[in-house]
Protein backbone atom coordinates (compact mmCIF):
# COMPACT_ATOMS: atom_id res chain seq x y z
CA UNK A 1 0.00 0.00 0.00
CA UNK A 2 2.35 2.35 1.28
CA UNK A 3 5.12 1.56 -1.61
CA UNK A 4 2.40 1.84 -4.16
CA UNK A 5 1.70 5.45 -3.06
CA UNK A 6 5.04 6.36 -2.74
CA UNK A 7 5.31 5.19 -6.28
CA UNK A 8 2.80 7.41 -7.48
CA UNK A 9 3.78 10.60 -5.04
CA UNK A 10 7.13 10.15 -6.51
CA UNK A 11 5.78 10.92 -9.99
CA UNK A 12 3.61 13.63 -8.86
CA UNK A 13 6.17 15.47 -6.95
CA UNK A 14 8.71 16.36 -9.78
CA UNK A 15 5.79 17.62 -11.92
CA UNK A 16 5.70 21.31 -11.52
CA UNK A 17 2.13 21.47 -13.43
CA UNK A 18 0.34 18.72 -11.18
CA UNK A 19 2.37 20.40 -8.10
CA UNK A 20 0.59 24.46 -9.74
CA UNK A 21 -2.65 23.04 -10.01
CA UNK A 22 -2.93 21.10 -6.56
CA UNK A 23 -1.13 24.15 -5.11
CA UNK A 24 -3.80 26.49 -6.83
CA UNK A 25 -7.03 24.10 -5.85
CA UNK A 26 -6.13 24.54 -1.96
CA UNK A 27 -5.62 28.23 -2.28
CA UNK A 28 -8.88 28.26 -3.50
CA UNK A 29 -10.44 26.45 -1.29
CA UNK A 30 -9.71 29.02 1.54
CA UNK A 31 -10.98 31.33 -0.67
CA UNK A 32 -14.38 31.01 0.09
CA UNK A 33 -13.76 33.09 3.20
CA UNK A 34 -13.69 35.99 0.20
CA UNK A 35 -17.15 35.21 -0.09
CA UNK A 36 -17.91 37.10 3.34
CA UNK A 37 -17.16 40.04 2.02
CA UNK A 38 -19.89 39.94 -0.67
CA UNK A 39 -21.83 43.43 -0.27
CA UNK A 40 -24.09 45.65 -1.75
CA UNK A 41 -26.85 48.10 -2.23
CA UNK A 42 -30.05 47.26 -3.30
CA UNK A 43 -32.44 50.56 -3.14
CA UNK A 44 -32.09 51.22 0.19
CA UNK A 45 -31.26 48.01 1.79
CA UNK A 46 -27.59 47.59 2.50
CA UNK A 47 -27.15 43.97 1.71
CA UNK A 48 -24.18 42.03 3.10
CA UNK A 49 -23.53 38.05 2.49
CA UNK A 50 -22.08 37.16 5.42
CA UNK A 51 -25.23 38.30 7.36
CA UNK A 52 -27.34 35.95 5.60
CA UNK A 53 -26.34 33.53 7.53
CA UNK A 54 -24.36 31.34 5.65
CA UNK A 55 -21.50 31.03 7.90
CA UNK A 56 -23.92 29.93 10.58
CA UNK A 57 -23.10 26.57 11.95
CA UNK A 58 -24.30 24.05 10.89
CA UNK A 59 -25.51 25.50 7.82
CA UNK A 60 -21.56 26.66 7.11
CA UNK A 61 -21.02 22.59 6.88
CA UNK A 62 -23.55 22.22 3.07
CA UNK A 63 -22.58 25.38 1.86
CA UNK A 64 -18.90 24.89 2.17
CA UNK A 65 -18.89 21.43 1.10
CA UNK A 66 -21.26 22.33 -1.68
CA UNK A 67 -18.94 25.53 -2.87
CA UNK A 68 -15.76 23.36 -2.31
CA UNK A 69 -16.94 20.55 -4.33
CA UNK A 70 -17.38 23.30 -7.55
CA UNK A 71 -13.43 22.92 -7.51
CA UNK A 72 -12.86 19.81 -7.83
CA UNK A 73 -12.28 20.59 -11.39
CA UNK A 74 -8.57 21.44 -10.63
CA UNK A 75 -7.95 18.27 -9.26
CA UNK A 76 -9.50 16.74 -11.81
CA UNK A 77 -6.92 17.64 -14.09
CA UNK A 78 -4.41 16.44 -12.72
CA UNK A 79 -5.79 13.42 -12.19
CA UNK A 80 -6.61 12.86 -15.89
CA UNK A 81 -2.91 13.85 -16.77
CA UNK A 82 -1.49 11.40 -14.55
CA UNK A 83 -3.57 8.74 -16.13
CA UNK A 84 -3.34 10.10 -19.90
CA UNK A 85 0.35 10.89 -19.60
CA UNK A 86 1.56 7.15 -18.54
CA UNK A 87 -0.01 6.63 -21.77
CA UNK A 88 1.58 9.20 -23.87
CA UNK A 89 5.04 9.07 -22.49
CA UNK A 90 5.09 5.52 -22.12
CA UNK A 91 5.63 5.21 -19.23
CA UNK A 92 3.02 2.82 -18.59
CA UNK A 93 5.17 0.39 -20.00
CA UNK A 94 8.22 0.64 -18.32
CA UNK A 95 6.45 0.46 -15.60
CA UNK A 96 4.90 -2.83 -15.84
CA UNK A 97 7.85 -4.05 -17.64
CA UNK A 98 10.11 -2.61 -14.80
CA UNK A 99 7.48 -5.06 -12.60
CA UNK A 100 4.87 -3.14 -11.22
CA UNK A 101 1.51 -5.55 -12.14
CA UNK A 102 -1.51 -3.63 -13.64
CA UNK A 103 -3.08 -4.16 -10.84
CA UNK A 104 -0.75 -2.51 -8.73
CA UNK A 105 -0.63 0.31 -10.80
CA UNK A 106 -4.50 0.86 -10.77
CA UNK A 107 -4.22 0.54 -7.14
CA UNK A 108 -1.55 3.50 -6.98
CA UNK A 109 -3.47 5.62 -8.45
CA UNK A 110 -6.67 4.82 -6.78
CA UNK A 111 -4.74 5.25 -3.08
CA UNK A 112 -3.68 8.41 -4.45
CA UNK A 113 -6.93 9.32 -5.88
CA UNK A 114 -8.49 8.29 -2.30
CA UNK A 115 -5.52 10.71 -0.59
CA UNK A 116 -6.23 13.59 -2.30
CA UNK A 117 -9.97 13.32 -1.29
CA UNK A 118 -9.22 12.45 2.11
CA UNK A 119 -6.98 16.39 2.29
CA UNK A 120 -9.52 17.80 0.91
CA UNK A 121 -12.02 16.62 2.90
CA UNK A 122 -9.87 17.61 6.19
CA UNK A 123 -8.49 21.02 4.67
CA UNK A 124 -12.39 21.67 4.36
CA UNK A 125 -12.87 20.90 7.85
CA UNK A 126 -10.48 23.25 9.01
CA UNK A 127 -11.18 26.52 6.77
CA UNK A 128 -14.94 25.66 7.70
CA UNK A 129 -13.76 25.65 11.26
CA UNK A 130 -11.83 28.64 11.23
CA UNK A 131 -14.68 30.79 8.70
CA UNK A 132 -17.48 29.65 10.99
CA UNK A 133 -15.69 30.60 14.63
CA UNK A 134 -15.33 33.83 13.38
CA UNK A 135 -18.62 34.51 11.64
CA UNK A 136 -21.26 31.87 13.42
CA UNK A 137 -23.71 33.16 15.56
CA UNK A 138 -23.73 30.32 16.98
CA UNK A 139 -20.42 28.58 18.60
CA UNK A 140 -21.74 25.84 20.86
CA UNK A 141 -19.85 22.57 20.73
CA UNK A 142 -23.46 20.35 19.54
CA UNK A 143 -24.01 23.11 17.22
CA UNK A 144 -20.92 23.05 15.44
CA UNK A 145 -20.44 19.66 15.14
CA UNK A 146 -23.81 18.74 13.52
CA UNK A 147 -24.71 18.10 10.33
CA UNK A 148 -20.84 16.72 9.76
CA UNK A 149 -22.61 14.12 7.19
CA UNK A 150 -22.28 16.96 4.90
CA UNK A 151 -18.57 16.54 5.16
CA UNK A 152 -18.69 12.47 4.55
CA UNK A 153 -21.29 13.28 1.54
CA UNK A 154 -17.93 15.90 0.15
CA UNK A 155 -15.54 13.24 0.42
CA UNK A 156 -17.63 10.20 -1.60
CA UNK A 157 -18.30 12.78 -3.97
CA UNK A 158 -14.98 13.45 -4.94
CA UNK A 159 -13.49 10.27 -4.56
CA UNK A 160 -16.06 8.77 -7.09
CA UNK A 161 -15.98 12.40 -9.36
CA UNK A 162 -11.87 11.60 -9.12
CA UNK A 163 -12.32 7.34 -9.87
CA UNK A 164 -14.04 8.75 -13.00
CA UNK A 165 -11.63 10.96 -13.85
CA UNK A 166 -9.28 7.75 -13.60
CA UNK A 167 -11.32 5.76 -15.37
CA UNK A 168 -11.85 8.30 -18.32
CA UNK A 169 -7.97 8.86 -18.18
CA UNK A 170 -7.16 5.40 -19.35
CA UNK A 171 -9.89 4.80 -21.35
CA UNK A 172 -9.18 7.76 -23.63
CA UNK A 173 -5.58 8.14 -23.33
CA UNK A 174 -5.02 11.95 -23.94
CA UNK A 175 -6.02 14.35 -21.51
CA UNK A 176 -7.22 17.19 -23.75
CA UNK A 177 -9.87 14.38 -25.31
CA UNK A 178 -10.11 12.60 -21.66
CA UNK A 179 -11.10 16.15 -20.59
CA UNK A 180 -13.46 16.96 -23.31
CA UNK A 181 -15.32 13.34 -22.91
CA UNK A 182 -16.07 14.35 -19.15
CA UNK A 183 -17.43 17.88 -20.59
CA UNK A 184 -19.10 15.76 -23.19
CA UNK A 185 -20.48 13.27 -20.55
CA UNK A 186 -21.51 16.00 -18.77
CA UNK A 187 -23.60 17.40 -21.53
CA UNK A 188 -24.85 14.14 -22.10
CA UNK A 189 -26.42 13.76 -18.89
CA UNK A 190 -28.06 17.23 -18.77
CA UNK A 191 -29.57 16.62 -22.31
CA UNK A 192 -31.37 13.21 -21.04
CA UNK A 193 -32.29 14.90 -17.47
CA UNK A 194 -33.67 17.12 -19.73
CA UNK A 195 -35.71 15.05 -22.50
CA UNK A 196 -37.13 12.34 -19.53
CA UNK A 197 -38.13 15.45 -17.78
CA UNK A 198 -40.19 17.75 -19.48
CA UNK A 199 -40.95 15.32 -22.96
CA UNK A 200 -41.18 11.49 -21.41
CA UNK A 201 -41.91 11.38 -18.16
CA UNK A 202 -43.39 15.28 -17.47
CA UNK A 203 -45.38 15.59 -14.10
CA UNK A 204 -44.03 12.47 -12.58
CA UNK A 205 -40.97 11.75 -10.54
CA UNK A 206 -39.42 8.45 -13.03
CA UNK A 207 -36.99 10.94 -14.82
CA UNK A 208 -35.24 11.70 -11.14
CA UNK A 209 -35.31 8.29 -10.34
CA UNK A 210 -33.95 6.97 -13.23
CA UNK A 211 -31.03 10.18 -13.19
CA UNK A 212 -29.98 9.54 -10.12
CA UNK A 213 -28.55 6.16 -11.52
CA UNK A 214 -25.93 8.20 -13.91
CA UNK A 215 -22.44 8.86 -12.13
CA UNK A 216 -22.21 12.68 -12.51
CA UNK A 217 -25.70 13.46 -11.47
CA UNK A 218 -25.44 10.47 -8.41
CA UNK A 219 -22.67 12.73 -7.31
CA UNK A 220 -24.13 15.94 -7.47
CA UNK A 221 -27.26 14.58 -5.35
CA UNK A 222 -25.28 13.89 -2.73
CA UNK A 223 -24.65 17.28 -1.80
CA UNK A 224 -27.07 19.94 -3.21
CA UNK A 225 -27.55 23.48 -3.42
CA UNK A 226 -27.84 25.45 -0.12
CA UNK A 227 -28.65 28.60 -1.67
CA UNK A 228 -32.50 27.55 -1.37
CA UNK A 229 -32.14 27.21 2.51
CA UNK A 230 -31.22 30.81 3.06
CA UNK A 231 -33.70 33.22 4.28
CA UNK A 232 -33.41 35.78 2.25
CA UNK A 233 -34.34 33.23 -0.92
CA UNK A 234 -37.14 31.40 1.45
CA UNK A 235 -38.25 34.92 1.99
CA UNK A 236 -38.77 36.30 -1.32
CA UNK A 237 -40.05 32.75 -2.71
CA UNK A 238 -43.10 32.74 0.18
CA UNK A 239 -43.15 36.43 -1.62
CA UNK A 240 -43.89 35.41 -4.84
CA UNK A 241 -46.20 31.93 -3.52
CA UNK A 242 -43.63 29.23 -4.14
CA UNK A 243 -43.21 26.86 -1.94
CA UNK A 244 -39.73 25.71 -1.58
CA UNK A 245 -39.73 22.36 -0.13
CA UNK A 246 -37.13 20.22 -1.03
CA UNK A 247 -35.01 17.73 0.86
CA UNK A 248 -31.49 18.69 1.79
CA UNK A 249 -30.44 16.01 3.34
CA UNK A 250 -27.77 13.41 2.74
CA UNK A 251 -29.02 10.07 1.93
CA UNK A 252 -27.55 6.86 2.43
CA UNK A 253 -28.80 5.87 -0.82
CA UNK A 254 -27.19 8.51 -2.29
CA UNK A 255 -23.95 8.04 -1.04
CA UNK A 256 -24.40 4.23 -1.86
CA UNK A 257 -24.60 4.89 -5.28
CA UNK A 258 -21.57 6.94 -5.82
CA UNK A 259 -19.88 4.19 -3.41
CA UNK A 260 -21.00 1.57 -6.38
CA UNK A 261 -19.65 3.59 -9.02
CA UNK A 262 -16.50 4.29 -7.49
CA UNK A 263 -15.97 0.93 -7.42
CA UNK A 264 -17.15 -0.23 -10.93
CA UNK A 265 -14.86 2.56 -12.04
CA UNK A 266 -12.02 0.96 -10.04
CA UNK A 267 -12.56 -2.18 -11.35
CA UNK A 268 -12.91 -1.29 -15.22
CA UNK A 269 -9.89 1.10 -15.31
CA UNK A 270 -7.97 -2.41 -14.41
CA UNK A 271 -10.23 -4.45 -16.51
CA UNK A 272 -9.60 -2.19 -19.43
CA UNK A 273 -5.82 -2.09 -18.65
CA UNK A 274 -5.75 -5.83 -18.79
CA UNK A 275 -7.19 -6.13 -21.98
CA UNK A 276 -5.21 -3.94 -23.61
CA UNK A 277 -1.91 -4.86 -25.23
CA UNK A 278 0.44 -1.95 -24.88
CA UNK B 1 22.62 -25.10 -16.53
CA UNK B 2 19.63 -22.94 -14.65
CA UNK B 3 17.08 -21.65 -16.95
CA UNK B 4 15.75 -18.01 -16.96
CA UNK B 5 12.78 -18.37 -19.18
CA UNK B 6 11.07 -20.55 -20.61
CA UNK B 7 8.30 -20.39 -23.37
CA UNK B 8 6.18 -22.93 -24.66
CA UNK B 9 4.55 -22.81 -27.88
CA UNK B 10 3.40 -18.84 -27.52
CA UNK B 11 1.32 -17.45 -29.51
CA UNK B 12 -0.16 -14.10 -30.34
CA UNK B 13 -2.82 -13.12 -32.76
CA UNK B 14 -3.68 -9.56 -33.92
CA UNK B 15 -7.40 -10.24 -35.23
CA UNK B 16 -7.10 -12.60 -38.26
CA UNK B 17 -2.53 -11.79 -38.23
CA UNK B 18 -0.24 -14.06 -36.36
CA UNK B 19 2.69 -12.36 -34.79
CA UNK B 20 4.06 -15.36 -32.79
CA UNK B 21 3.12 -18.82 -34.08
CA UNK B 22 4.00 -21.17 -31.66
CA UNK B 23 6.89 -19.54 -30.39
CA UNK B 24 8.99 -22.44 -27.95
CA UNK B 25 12.73 -21.72 -26.48
CA UNK B 26 14.67 -21.34 -23.49
CA UNK B 27 16.96 -18.86 -22.05
CA UNK B 28 19.85 -20.77 -19.86
CA UNK B 29 21.97 -19.05 -17.79
CA UNK B 30 25.25 -17.42 -18.61
CA UNK B 31 24.46 -16.87 -22.41
CA UNK B 32 24.34 -14.16 -24.76
CA UNK B 33 21.43 -14.78 -26.77
CA UNK B 34 20.03 -12.93 -29.94
CA UNK B 35 16.71 -13.08 -31.20
CA UNK B 36 17.27 -12.18 -34.40
CA UNK B 37 14.33 -11.60 -37.41
CA UNK B 38 13.81 -9.32 -40.17
CA UNK B 39 11.34 -5.66 -39.33
CA UNK B 40 7.95 -7.37 -38.05
CA UNK B 41 9.29 -10.46 -37.43
CA UNK B 42 7.13 -10.51 -33.90
CA UNK B 43 10.62 -10.30 -32.07
CA UNK B 44 9.23 -7.13 -30.11
CA UNK B 45 5.61 -8.70 -29.91
CA UNK B 46 7.63 -11.73 -28.18
CA UNK B 47 9.34 -10.12 -25.57
CA UNK B 48 6.08 -7.90 -24.87
CA UNK B 49 4.15 -10.97 -24.23
CA UNK B 50 7.04 -12.29 -21.38
CA UNK B 51 7.32 -9.00 -20.07
CA UNK B 52 3.38 -8.71 -19.20
CA UNK B 53 2.66 -5.80 -21.57
CA UNK B 54 1.20 -7.66 -23.92
CA UNK B 55 -1.32 -10.34 -24.04
CA UNK B 56 -0.74 -13.85 -25.23
CA UNK B 57 -3.28 -15.38 -27.30
CA UNK B 58 -2.06 -19.02 -26.45
CA UNK B 59 0.68 -21.20 -25.11
CA UNK B 60 2.57 -20.20 -21.52
CA UNK B 61 5.53 -18.89 -20.55
CA UNK B 62 7.65 -19.12 -17.20
CA UNK B 63 10.73 -17.31 -15.60
CA UNK B 64 12.86 -18.63 -13.56
CA UNK B 65 11.28 -21.94 -12.13
CA UNK B 66 7.67 -20.48 -12.66
CA UNK B 67 6.71 -20.21 -8.87
CA UNK B 68 6.60 -16.75 -9.07
CA UNK B 69 4.03 -14.37 -11.28
CA UNK B 70 5.49 -12.80 -14.30
CA UNK B 71 5.13 -9.18 -12.35
CA UNK B 72 7.45 -10.54 -9.28
CA UNK B 73 9.70 -12.34 -11.53
CA UNK B 74 9.94 -8.90 -13.66
CA UNK B 75 11.57 -7.40 -10.56
CA UNK B 76 14.64 -9.76 -11.08
CA UNK B 77 14.64 -8.64 -14.88
CA UNK B 78 16.21 -5.52 -16.49
CA UNK B 79 14.59 -4.70 -19.33
CA UNK B 80 14.70 -1.59 -22.18
CA UNK B 81 12.05 -1.93 -25.40
CA UNK B 82 12.54 -0.02 -28.16
CA UNK B 83 12.79 3.17 -27.01
CA UNK B 84 13.53 4.47 -23.45
CA UNK B 85 10.27 5.56 -21.88
CA UNK B 86 11.54 7.92 -19.19
CA UNK B 87 8.86 10.51 -17.31
CA UNK B 88 10.41 13.78 -19.22
CA UNK B 89 9.96 16.24 -16.17
CA UNK B 90 12.46 14.26 -13.64
CA UNK B 91 16.14 14.11 -13.98
CA UNK B 92 17.90 11.25 -14.66
CA UNK B 93 18.51 10.49 -10.89
CA UNK B 94 14.53 11.21 -9.60
CA UNK B 95 13.84 8.65 -12.62
CA UNK B 96 16.52 6.27 -11.68
CA UNK B 97 15.27 6.91 -7.89
CA UNK B 98 11.39 5.94 -8.95
CA UNK B 99 12.52 2.75 -11.21
CA UNK B 100 14.07 1.53 -8.07
CA UNK B 101 10.80 2.21 -6.09
CA UNK B 102 8.93 -0.13 -8.30
CA UNK B 103 11.30 -2.95 -8.13
CA UNK B 104 12.01 -2.59 -4.33
CA UNK B 105 16.00 -2.61 -4.44
CA UNK B 106 17.55 0.35 -2.85
CA UNK B 107 18.39 3.46 -4.96
CA UNK B 108 22.34 3.54 -3.48
CA UNK B 109 23.19 1.67 -6.82
CA UNK B 110 21.77 4.93 -8.72
CA UNK B 111 25.23 6.50 -9.55
CA UNK B 112 27.53 3.07 -9.59
CA UNK B 113 25.05 2.51 -12.66
CA UNK B 114 24.88 6.34 -14.07
CA UNK B 115 28.63 5.40 -13.93
CA UNK B 116 28.81 2.51 -16.07
CA UNK B 117 26.74 4.14 -18.78
CA UNK B 118 28.74 7.47 -18.74
CA UNK B 119 26.30 9.47 -17.56
CA UNK B 120 26.99 10.67 -14.44
CA UNK B 121 27.83 14.24 -15.58
CA UNK B 122 24.36 14.66 -16.37
CA UNK B 123 22.93 12.93 -13.49
CA UNK B 124 20.72 16.57 -12.34
CA UNK B 125 19.83 16.94 -16.26
CA UNK B 126 15.96 16.33 -16.68
CA UNK B 127 15.32 13.34 -18.78
CA UNK B 128 13.72 15.58 -22.06
CA UNK B 129 17.03 17.50 -22.39
CA UNK B 130 18.69 13.68 -23.01
CA UNK B 131 19.91 13.20 -26.70
CA UNK B 132 18.50 9.94 -27.99
CA UNK B 133 22.16 8.27 -27.19
CA UNK B 134 21.65 9.36 -23.63
CA UNK B 135 18.45 8.46 -23.49
CA UNK B 136 19.15 4.48 -24.35
CA UNK B 137 22.12 4.68 -21.96
CA UNK B 138 19.84 6.09 -19.00
CA UNK B 139 17.64 2.75 -19.97
CA UNK B 140 20.54 0.50 -19.99
CA UNK B 141 21.31 2.37 -16.44
CA UNK B 142 17.34 1.53 -15.07
CA UNK B 143 18.20 -1.40 -16.47
CA UNK B 144 20.79 -2.54 -14.43
CA UNK B 145 19.74 -0.89 -11.25
CA UNK B 146 18.62 -4.54 -9.81
CA UNK B 147 21.93 -6.56 -11.00
CA UNK B 148 19.42 -8.09 -13.18
CA UNK B 149 19.71 -12.48 -13.69
CA UNK B 150 18.78 -11.42 -17.05
CA UNK B 151 19.19 -7.95 -19.21
CA UNK B 152 16.66 -7.53 -22.21
CA UNK B 153 17.12 -5.22 -24.93
CA UNK B 154 14.81 -4.53 -27.64
CA UNK B 155 17.08 -3.21 -30.78
CA UNK B 156 18.63 -1.13 -28.51
CA UNK B 157 21.05 0.45 -30.99
CA UNK B 158 18.57 1.60 -33.52
CA UNK B 159 17.88 5.25 -34.79
CA UNK B 160 21.44 6.53 -33.11
CA UNK B 161 24.46 7.57 -34.77
CA UNK B 162 27.48 5.53 -35.64
CA UNK B 163 29.33 6.57 -31.60
CA UNK B 164 25.89 6.32 -30.34
CA UNK B 165 25.84 2.66 -31.28
CA UNK B 166 29.45 2.12 -30.40
CA UNK B 167 28.96 3.42 -27.04
CA UNK B 168 25.99 1.19 -26.46
CA UNK B 169 27.86 -2.09 -28.06
CA UNK B 170 30.69 -1.77 -25.40
CA UNK B 171 27.94 -1.53 -23.02
CA UNK B 172 26.64 -4.51 -23.75
CA UNK B 173 29.86 -6.47 -24.30
CA UNK B 174 31.37 -4.95 -20.81
CA UNK B 175 27.76 -6.16 -18.94
CA UNK B 176 28.06 -9.53 -20.68
CA UNK B 177 31.57 -9.87 -19.64
CA UNK B 178 30.56 -9.79 -16.30
CA UNK B 179 28.87 -13.25 -16.88
CA UNK B 180 25.11 -11.66 -16.78
CA UNK B 181 22.63 -13.50 -19.21
CA UNK B 182 21.47 -10.83 -22.42
CA UNK B 183 18.69 -11.12 -24.54
CA UNK B 184 19.09 -8.63 -27.88
CA UNK B 185 16.34 -8.53 -30.05
CA UNK B 186 17.76 -7.29 -33.36
CA UNK B 187 17.48 -7.05 -37.37
CA UNK B 188 21.15 -6.12 -37.72
CA UNK B 189 22.75 -9.53 -38.23
CA UNK B 190 26.33 -8.13 -37.49
CA UNK B 191 25.19 -6.84 -34.20
CA UNK B 192 24.34 -10.27 -32.76
CA UNK B 193 27.14 -11.99 -34.29
CA UNK B 194 29.43 -9.62 -32.71
CA UNK B 195 27.98 -10.28 -29.24
CA UNK B 196 25.83 -13.23 -29.05
CA UNK B 197 26.59 -16.58 -28.27
CA UNK B 198 23.14 -18.42 -29.18
CA UNK B 199 20.68 -16.93 -31.54
CA UNK B 200 17.11 -17.72 -32.08
CA UNK B 201 15.80 -17.03 -35.81
CA UNK B 202 12.67 -15.91 -36.42
CA UNK B 203 10.65 -15.02 -39.38
CA UNK B 204 7.22 -14.30 -39.34
CA UNK B 205 6.56 -15.37 -35.90
CA UNK B 206 7.81 -18.75 -36.85
CA UNK B 207 10.99 -20.09 -35.41
CA UNK B 208 13.33 -20.93 -37.57
CA UNK B 209 16.74 -21.85 -35.58
CA UNK B 210 17.60 -21.84 -32.52
CA UNK B 211 20.99 -23.11 -31.09
CA UNK B 212 24.73 -21.45 -30.78
CA UNK B 213 25.38 -19.04 -33.28
CA UNK B 214 28.50 -21.00 -34.95
CA UNK B 215 26.14 -24.12 -35.40
CA UNK B 216 23.64 -22.27 -37.01
CA UNK B 217 23.97 -23.96 -40.10
CA UNK B 218 24.22 -27.76 -40.51
CA UNK B 219 25.81 -27.16 -43.58
CA UNK B 220 29.55 -27.97 -43.81
CA UNK B 221 30.42 -24.92 -45.61
CA UNK B 222 31.73 -24.53 -49.13
CA UNK B 223 34.25 -24.29 -51.97
CA UNK B 224 34.93 -21.14 -54.08
CA UNK B 225 36.72 -22.13 -57.33
CA UNK B 226 37.89 -20.82 -60.75
CA UNK B 227 39.37 -22.47 -63.72
CA UNK B 228 39.68 -21.74 -67.30
CA UNK B 229 37.66 -24.50 -68.04
CA UNK B 230 34.35 -23.80 -66.20
CA UNK B 231 31.93 -26.41 -68.14
CA UNK B 232 34.63 -28.95 -67.13
CA UNK B 233 34.90 -28.14 -63.87
CA UNK B 234 31.06 -27.88 -63.49
CA UNK B 235 30.88 -31.12 -64.76
CA UNK B 236 33.61 -33.07 -62.53
CA UNK B 237 32.61 -31.23 -59.17
CA UNK B 238 28.83 -32.95 -60.28
CA UNK B 239 30.35 -36.59 -60.15
CA UNK B 240 31.74 -35.97 -56.47
CA UNK B 241 29.65 -37.60 -53.93
CA UNK B 242 30.14 -35.10 -51.32
CA UNK B 243 29.45 -31.98 -53.20
CA UNK B 244 26.11 -31.07 -53.27
CA UNK B 245 24.50 -28.12 -54.74
CA UNK B 246 26.73 -26.02 -57.27
CA UNK B 247 26.02 -22.62 -58.39
CA UNK B 248 28.08 -20.20 -60.91
CA UNK B 249 28.24 -16.33 -60.97
CA UNK B 250 30.63 -14.44 -63.11
CA UNK B 251 33.53 -17.48 -63.39
CA UNK B 252 33.24 -18.39 -59.21
CA UNK B 253 31.63 -21.89 -59.39
CA UNK B 254 30.41 -22.34 -55.71
CA UNK B 255 30.09 -25.67 -54.63
CA UNK B 256 27.95 -26.35 -51.02
CA UNK B 257 29.77 -29.25 -49.37
CA UNK B 258 27.29 -32.03 -47.95
CA UNK B 259 30.13 -33.82 -45.56
CA UNK B 260 33.12 -32.07 -44.46
CA UNK B 261 36.17 -32.24 -46.67
CA UNK B 262 39.51 -30.31 -46.80
CA UNK B 263 40.34 -28.03 -49.33
CA UNK B 264 43.77 -30.06 -50.56
CA UNK B 265 41.43 -33.23 -51.23
CA UNK B 266 39.06 -31.72 -53.66
CA UNK B 267 41.98 -29.83 -55.27
CA UNK B 268 44.01 -33.32 -55.88
CA UNK B 269 40.80 -35.28 -57.11
CA UNK B 270 40.15 -32.01 -59.19
CA UNK B 271 43.68 -31.93 -60.57
CA UNK B 272 43.52 -36.69 -60.96
CA UNK B 273 40.38 -35.46 -63.17
CA UNK B 274 42.56 -33.04 -65.05
CA UNK B 275 41.01 -29.57 -63.94
CA UNK B 276 43.49 -27.57 -62.91
CA UNK B 277 42.15 -24.60 -60.80
CA UNK B 278 43.38 -20.74 -60.81
CA UNK B 279 41.80 -20.65 -57.67
CA UNK B 280 40.34 -22.27 -54.42
CA UNK B 281 38.70 -21.16 -51.16
CA UNK B 282 37.04 -22.93 -48.65
CA UNK B 283 34.44 -20.74 -46.14
CA UNK B 284 32.11 -21.04 -44.04
CA UNK B 285 28.93 -18.70 -44.77
CA UNK B 286 28.76 -15.81 -42.59
CA UNK B 287 25.63 -15.15 -40.08
CA UNK B 288 23.98 -12.81 -43.12
CA UNK B 289 24.74 -15.31 -45.82
CA UNK B 290 23.12 -18.64 -43.54
CA UNK B 291 20.70 -15.93 -42.41
CA UNK B 292 19.11 -15.25 -45.86
CA UNK B 293 19.68 -18.95 -46.68
CA UNK B 294 17.41 -19.69 -43.61
CA UNK B 295 14.79 -17.10 -44.73
CA UNK B 296 14.43 -18.11 -47.93
CA UNK B 297 13.80 -21.41 -47.35
CA UNK B 298 10.47 -21.23 -46.30
CA UNK B 299 9.87 -18.73 -48.84
CA UNK B 300 10.57 -21.12 -51.69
Amino acid sequence: MLRLLDIELHKLRYSRSAKILIFTYFILITFIALIASIEFDLGNIHFRLADQGIFNFPFIWHFNSYIAALLKLFLAIVIVSMMSNEYSNRTLKQNLIDGLSKKEFVLSKFITVLLFSVISTLFLFVVTLILGYSFSDFTEFSIVFSDMEYLLGYFIKLAGFFAFCMFIGILIKRSAFALGFLFIWWIFESILYGVLEWKIFRDSDIAENIMQFFPLQAMSNIVIEPFSRLNVIKTAATQIGSELDKDYGVHWYQLLIVIVWTVLFVYLSYALLKRRDL
Amino acid sequence: METILTLNNLTKKYGPLTAVDNLSFEIKKGNVYGILGPNGSGKSTTLGMVLNVVNKTSGDFHWFDGKDSTHEALKMVGAIIEHPNFYPYMTAVQNLALVCKIKGVNSSKIEEKLEVVGLLDRKNSKFRTFSLGMKQRLAIASALLNDPEILILDEPTNGLDPQGIHQIREIIRNIAATGTTILLASHLLDEVEKVCSHVVIIRKGVKLYSGRVDEMNASHGFFELKSNDISKLKEVLTHHPLIGKITEHDGLVTAILEEPMNAEVINSYLFEKGVALSYLVKRKESLEEQFLQLTNQTTN
